[in-house]
C-alpha cells in the first residue's frame, strides 16, 4: 500500500511538473512580478500533489475494481438472461440494470469529480452566489446520467453513434439560440469537465464489458463513445434548468400580478 | 495568558475547518458508495471481497479529495488569477498566447488517460489492417495521435485567449466547431470516430481545469468591459472540442477520406 502510494506520487509529481515549469518559467524569465502569498501557493501546490494521490490510490484500491467488477458482472449473460448463451437478437429491455446502473454510476461518478467541483466553486463565486454549488453539480451529473444510460442503450441496441451525437448537437444548437445568454458558457464547459478522473475508468470499462458480451458488437468499435454522451448531455440539462428557472419564475411574477 | 487563549482559538477554528472540509469530501463520495454498495448487496447479491481493503481505499479517497479541494483554494486558483493579473498589466499578448499554448500542450501531453486510449486506438487501427501490425507502427501511430491531441489543445487554449480579450461569444467557436465536427465525422474512416469523440472527454485533467478557469476567469475581470461569467468560462469547452477536429483530420491524413457514408 505504502509502495503504490509512493509511486502513485511519482507519477503525480511527473504530470504536473510541466505545469510547474511552465508557470515557474514564465513569473521568473517573463513576468518578473513576485507571486502574492507565495508560501501559500506552495503550500496549495503541496496539498493539490497529495491529495490526488491519496485520491487515486484509494480509487485504484476500492472503487474502480468493484465498480469495474459490478459492470462486467451486470452484462454478463448468466445475470441478464440466466443462462450462458447471448440470444441472437436480444430484446433491449433485458438489459434494464445495466441502464439503470449506468445512470447511477454516471450520476454519482459525476458528483465525486474534482475538476467539477473546481469549476462549480469558481461558477458560484464568479455569479455572486447565485448558481450554487451543488446545484450545478447536481445538473450535471442528472445529464451524465441520462448520457450514459442512452449510450449503453446504444450499444446494446447497436445503433449508429453519429446519429446520437448530431441529434444531440442540433438540441444544444437550438438551446443555445434561446437559453440565458450568461449560463452558455459554463454550460459548455461543464461538458468538457465531467469526465475526467473518476468517470472515464468505470465508464469505459462498461461500455467495453457491454460490447463484448453482445453478439455482433465489435468492442474496439462500439466500446468508445460513452466518454462522447457523458459529456454532451450536461450542457443540455444545464442549459435547460436556466432556461427552466427563467420561464418559472416569469410565470410566478404573473401570477402574482395578476393577484 | 492572552496569547494562550488566542492559540487555542486558532487550533479550533483550525479544526472546525478541516471537520468542514472532511464532512464535504465524504458528501461529494457518498453517492457513489451508496450506489456501489447497493448493487453490491442487493442486486448482484455477493459480499465485499477485502472489505477492510476497500474501506481503507474510501478513506484514502475522502482524505485525498479533502486535502484537494484545500490546495485549489489554496495554491492553485490563486495563482491562475495572478498569472491572467500579471499577464494583462504586462500587456504582451504574444507570450500570453505562448503560455496558453504551453499549458494546454504540456497538461496533455502526459495525460494518463489519453496515453490509454491512443494506445487502445493503435490496437484497433492494426486489426483493422490499417497500420501495420508491428510494434513499431503501432507506437509511432500512438504518438502520433497523442501529439495530435496535444497540439489541438494548445491552440484551444490559445485562441480561448483571443477570445476573451476579443469578447467573441463562445457559442459562435462552439456551434461552428460542432458543424465542422458532424461534416468530418460523414468523411473520416469509421476507426477514428469513436475515438475521436472520446479524445475530447479525456483531455480536461484534474489540475488543468482549476487552472485554465481561473487563467480564464482572471482575464475576463482584468479587462475592462468584459464579464467574467460571460467571457471567463469555455476555454474548456474549447479544449475538448479541439481534439475532435483535429483527431478526426489526423485519421483522414493517415488512412485517407472515406467517400459517402
Amino acid at each position: 500500500m505504502l509502495l503504490e502510494i509512493a509511486q502513485t506520487f511519482v507519477a503525480t509529481c511527473r504530470d504536473v511538473f510541466p505545469v510547474l515549469a511552465l508557470i515557474a518559467g514564465f513569473q521568473f524569465i517573463i513576468l518578473r512580478q513576485p507571486i502574492p502569498h507565495l508560501r501559500q501557493v506552495v503550500v496549495g501546490f503541496g496539498f493539490v500533489l497529495i491529495g490526488l494521490t491519496l485520491f487515486l490510490v484509494g480509487l485504484e484500491k476500492a472503487l474502480f475494481p468493484l465498480g469495474k467488477i459490478m459492470a462486467t458482472q451486470l452484462s454478463a449473460p448468466e445475470f441478464v438472461f440466466g443462462t450462458k448463451i447471448v440470444p441472437d437478437n436480444p430484446e433491449w429491455w433485458a438489459y434494464g440494470w445495466v441502464y439503470i446502473f449506468a445512470a447511477l454510476i454516471g450520476f454519482a461518478t459525476t458528483i465525486a469529480e474534482p475538476a467539477l467541483i473546481a469549476v462549480a466553486y469558481k461558477a458560484y463565486h464568479v455569479s455572486g452566489g447565485t448558481i450554487s454549488q451543488w446545484g450545478l453539480r447536481l445538473v450535471v451529473a442528472f445529464g451524465v446520467a441520462i448520457g450514459i444510460a442512452l449510450g449503453t442503450f446504444r450499444i446494446v441496441t447497436g445503433t449508429p453513434l453519429f446519429l446520437y451525437i448530431a441529434a444531440g448537437y442540433i438540441i444544444v444548437v437550438i438551446q443555445t439560440i434561446f437559453a440565458p445568454k450568461a449560463i452558455i458558457p459554463l454550460a459548455y464547459d461543464s461538458g468538457g469537465v465531467t469526465t475526467s478522473t473518476v468517470t472515464v475508468p468505470l465508464v469505459a470499462a462498461l461500455g467495453l464489458g457491454l460490447s463484448a458480451t453482445i453478439p455482433g458488437r465489435n468492442p474496439a468499435l462500439d466500446g468508445f463513445g460513452l466518454i462522447a454522451f457523458a459529456s454532451l448531455f450536461p450542457i443540455i440539462t444545464v442549459m435547460g434548468y436556466a432556461q427552466f428557472t427563467r420561464w418559472w419564475s416569469g410565470v410566478r411574477r404573473k401570477f402574482t400580478k395578476e393577484r | 495568558m492572552a496569547e494562550k487563549t488566542e492559540r487555542r482559538y486558532l487550533i479550533l477554528a483550525l479544526l472546525r475547518s478541516f471537520f468542514r472540509k472532511l464532512k464535504e469530501a465524504l458528501s461529494d463520495l457518498l453517492p457513489i458508495i451508496v450506489v456501489i454498495t447497493v448493487f453490491q448487496l442487493a442486486i448482484l447479491r455477493q459480499p465485499f471481497p477485502e472489505l477492510l481493503e476497500v474501506l481503507m481505499g474510501v478513506a484514502l479517497v475522502v482524505i485525498g479529495l479533502m486535502l484537494f479541494v484545500q490546495g485549489l483554494e489554496m495554491g492553485l486558483f490563486p495563482i491562475g488569477e495572478a498569472l491572467a493579473v500579471a499577464f494583462a498589466r504586462k500587456g504582451s499578448l504574444v507570450w500570453l498566447l505562448i503560455f496558453g499554448f504551453g499549458l494546454g500542450f504540456s497538461t496533455t501531453v502526459a495525460e494518463p488517460a489519453l496515453i490509454v486510449i491512443t494506445r487502445e486506438a493503435a490496437k484497433v487501427a492494426a486489426q483493422g489492417d490499417i497500420i501495420a501490425s508491428g510494434e513499431n507502427a503501432r507506437a509511432s501511430y500512438a504518438l502520433g495521435l497523442r501529439l495530435t491531441v496535444a497540439v489541438s489543445v494548445g491552440l484551444a487554449i490559445a485562441i480561448g485567449i483571443v477570445r476573451i480579450l476579443r469578447g467573441w461569444p463562445v457559442h459562435y467557436l462552439i456551434i461552428a466547431g460542432y458543424m465542422i465536427v458532424v461534416l468530418m465525422t460523414l468523411l473520416a474512416p469509421e476507426e477514428i470516430v469513436g475515438i475521436a469523440y472520446d479524445s475530447g472527454g479525456v483531455t480536461t485533467s484534474t489540475v488543468t481545469v482549476p487552472l485554465v478557469t481561473a487563467l480564464g476567469v482572471g482575464l475576463a475581470s482584468s479587462i475592462r468591459g468584459r464579464n467574467p461569467m460571460v467571457d471567463g468560462f469555455g476555454m474548456i469547452a474549447l479544449a475538448s472540442l479541439f481534439p475532435m477536429i483535429f483527431v478526426m483530420a489526423f485519421g483522414m491524413i493517415v488512412f485517407g477520406i472515406k467517400v459517402a457514408w
